[in-house]
């Protein structure tokens, strides 16, 4: 090959370390400002390295009940998204009938559209029926967009098994709901759980769609939106911010190798 | 009470139609219900209108808010400046996006791909309140980049940018600049997996087919990867716009205070308590959004995602 496709490559090689480094450095620069000493500004080089702030954090109640209602709406709205998430799938992945691509389109909306136009709709709708801010008004709005991780996982794993061990299953005797629970189940477990796991992230993250549909209380990411806009104590902040991360990037990561071990299992 | 459960199952398997009915009926009533309802609430709240000295909503059709709405110049000026956002963050992102993506597909070994791969998917996932703040960090006046253009000697470099009409301001962290920048920051991993995975279906023999008819390097590039790679690049773009039309943490946060549509929308239904003109006002990326998609469905890209 002539030279030049090699000077493309190192061209190519440079952009894509380049492109790395950019997303990446931001995540370990917040890491190492939650070790700062520095109290009031964002100096650079630290000042000096620390453990107290994550101590600091730890008593606030503030930050607990943040991660609690956090946890609870995560956890419920995943929930609901595996249940009608999964429902859905089974219904659709073996048969053919109108409508099926728009329920792929209606599952995917919520998050297609800017997620200012879901939150503004969903306060819309709840302000002209009178209903009150709650927990589950959070729920309700988070569950809508987690759907969509749940649906895909499922139907791409449903899709990849083979149907005929369902059929053996029903010829040997298996009532449907047997067939359900001892192979279909089995099957699409680490999916389902992947789903979850994304479908829990998702939502402990979410701020654009939650600061339309909660009242006073505040989930983790509306709380540090709080501290962004009038902050108290830079450093907890920055403590917070490491516990997010490490919050979403867990499932992510585990998401990750379920989903993947399954693409190499069935080859 | 195993039987009964058993029987129902059985009962269905032999009524496909009910069973997929009734597999179905939850999502459906709950996206149709739910979100859809919500989506036709906020329609109509557009042409409800609001006392302007009571403040109550009056539930009759109008189109007073359409009419505030493009009366205005200041909310021509916000649909422009987000759009123009929008469409500029698209294009670099996509710039910057391509070579990553490239080299992704075409170059890594089957060791080094799904490290990289998992290297887009993390920042992609986590969380963003958190990548939007530590952009407010490294931006900072006392900040990490400050220090680092000192320590080069570039100072005088980012003074100049931050000169320039427009675009510059006080500092980093209160232009258009800097928000451009975090923007790009944070979709580029939704503009690189969708030209992976488009780079990734090319026939590699297409490549060979192409050199064996005398083309280039340049040239098969240009002829087939591009053309080929190119619903990719408009799927990506799909997000990257959508995202940036409809956001209004980054220009809350990072920016100086002028608006951008989601600020105008959360300002008008919050501290305003206008909802009809934040609905009329949340009309308007829907629409940008249904153009746009109808364009990059002529261009293929549905089948790209």
């Amino acid at each position: 090959m002539p030279s030049k496709l090699n000077f493309g490559t190192i061209g190519l090689k440079l952009a894509t370390i380049l492109g790395f480094l950019f997303i990446h450095i931001p995540i370990f620069i917040i890491i190492m400002y939650a070790f700062s000493t520095d109290e009031k500004t964002f100096q650079f080089p630290l000042p000096g390295f620390t453990l107290k702030w994550f101590g600091v954090a730890w008593e606030r109640n503030d930050i607990w009940e943040a991660i609690i209602l956090s946890t609870q709406v995560a956890t419920i709205s995943t929930v609901m998204a595996i249940v009608l998430g999964t429902l859905a799938c089974l219904a659709v992945y073996r048969s053919k009938f109108f409508g099926r691509e728009v329920i792929s389109f209606l599952v995917i909306l919520p998050i297609a559209l800017p997620g200012i136009v879901t939150g503004i709709s969903l306060r819309s709708a709840m302000s002209l029926f009178g209903i009150p801010f709650s927990t589950w008004t959070i729920v309700i709005a988070h569950a809508t967009f987690c759907i969509v991780t749940v649906y895909n996982n499922v139907l791409a794993r449903l899709r990849r098994s083979s149907h005929s061990m369902v059929e053996a299953s029903m010829d040997l005797g298996a009532n449907p709901w047997q067939t359900f629970r001892f192979v279909i189940l089995p099957n699409i477990a680490t999916a389902l759980l992947a789903g979850g796991m994304l479908s829990f992230a998702l939502s402990f993250d979410e701020v654009i769609v939650t600061t339309f549909t909660a009242g006073q209380q505040s989930t983790v990411p509306i709380w540090m939106l709080t501290e962004f806009i009038r902050p108290r104590q830079r450093p907890v902040t920055n403590v917070v911010a490491v516990f997010v991360i490490l919050v979403t990037t867990l499932p992510i990561l585990v998401a990750y190798y379920l989903t993947k071990e399954d693409e190499g299992g069935k080859k | 009470m195993t039987t009964t459960f058993d029987k129902f199952f059985t009962f269905l398997f032999y009524r496909k139609g009910l069973a997929i009915f009734l597999l179905l009926a939850p999502l459906l009533v709950w996206l149709g219900v739910v979100y859809l309802g919500s989506l036709f609430t906020l329609l109509i709240q557009s042409f409800f209108s609001i006392d302007s000295f009571s403040g109550v909503i009056k539930r009759e059709f109008t189109l007073e808010s359409y009419y505030d709405l493009f009366r205005q110049r200041t909310n021509w000026d916000i649909i422009i400046r987000t759009t123009t956002m929008a469409f500029t963050v698209t294009v670099v992102s996509a710039i910057i996006a391509f070579p990553i993506a490239y080299f992704m597909a075409m170059y890594a070994g089957p060791k080094l791909k799904p490290i990289l791969y998992l290297g887009v998917m993390l920042p992609l996932w986590s969380s963003y309140l958190v990548k939007v703040y530590s952009w407010k960090l490294i931006m900072a006046k006392e900040g990490i980049l400050t220090w680092c253009l000192q320590e080069l000697g570039l100072m005088h470099l980012l003074d100049a940018i931050l000169a320039l009409p427009v675009i510059g301001g006080t500092s980093l962290s209160f232009s258009y600049i800097g928000m451009f920048l975090v923007f790009v920051y944070i979709w580029l991993p939704y503009m690189i997996l969708p030209i992976q995975a488009s780079l990734e279906r090319i026939p590699k023999s297409l490549l060979e087919a192409s050199s064996d008819l005398g083309g280039g390097p340049a040239q098969t590039f240009r002829k087939v990867v591009l053309p080929l790679a190119f619903p990719g690049v408009v799927a990506g773009s799909i997000f990257t716009f959508s995202l940036t039309l409809g956001d209004y943490i980054i220009p809350t946060i990072i920016g100086n205070s002028s608006y951008f549509i989601g600020m105008a929308v959360y300002t008008h239904q919050g501290t305003a308590g206008n909802i009809p003109l934040a609905a009329a006002f949340s009309v308007i990326p829907i629409i940008i959004m249904m153009v746009y998609l109808m364009i990059a469905k002529r261009l293929g890209a549905f089948d790209a995602l």
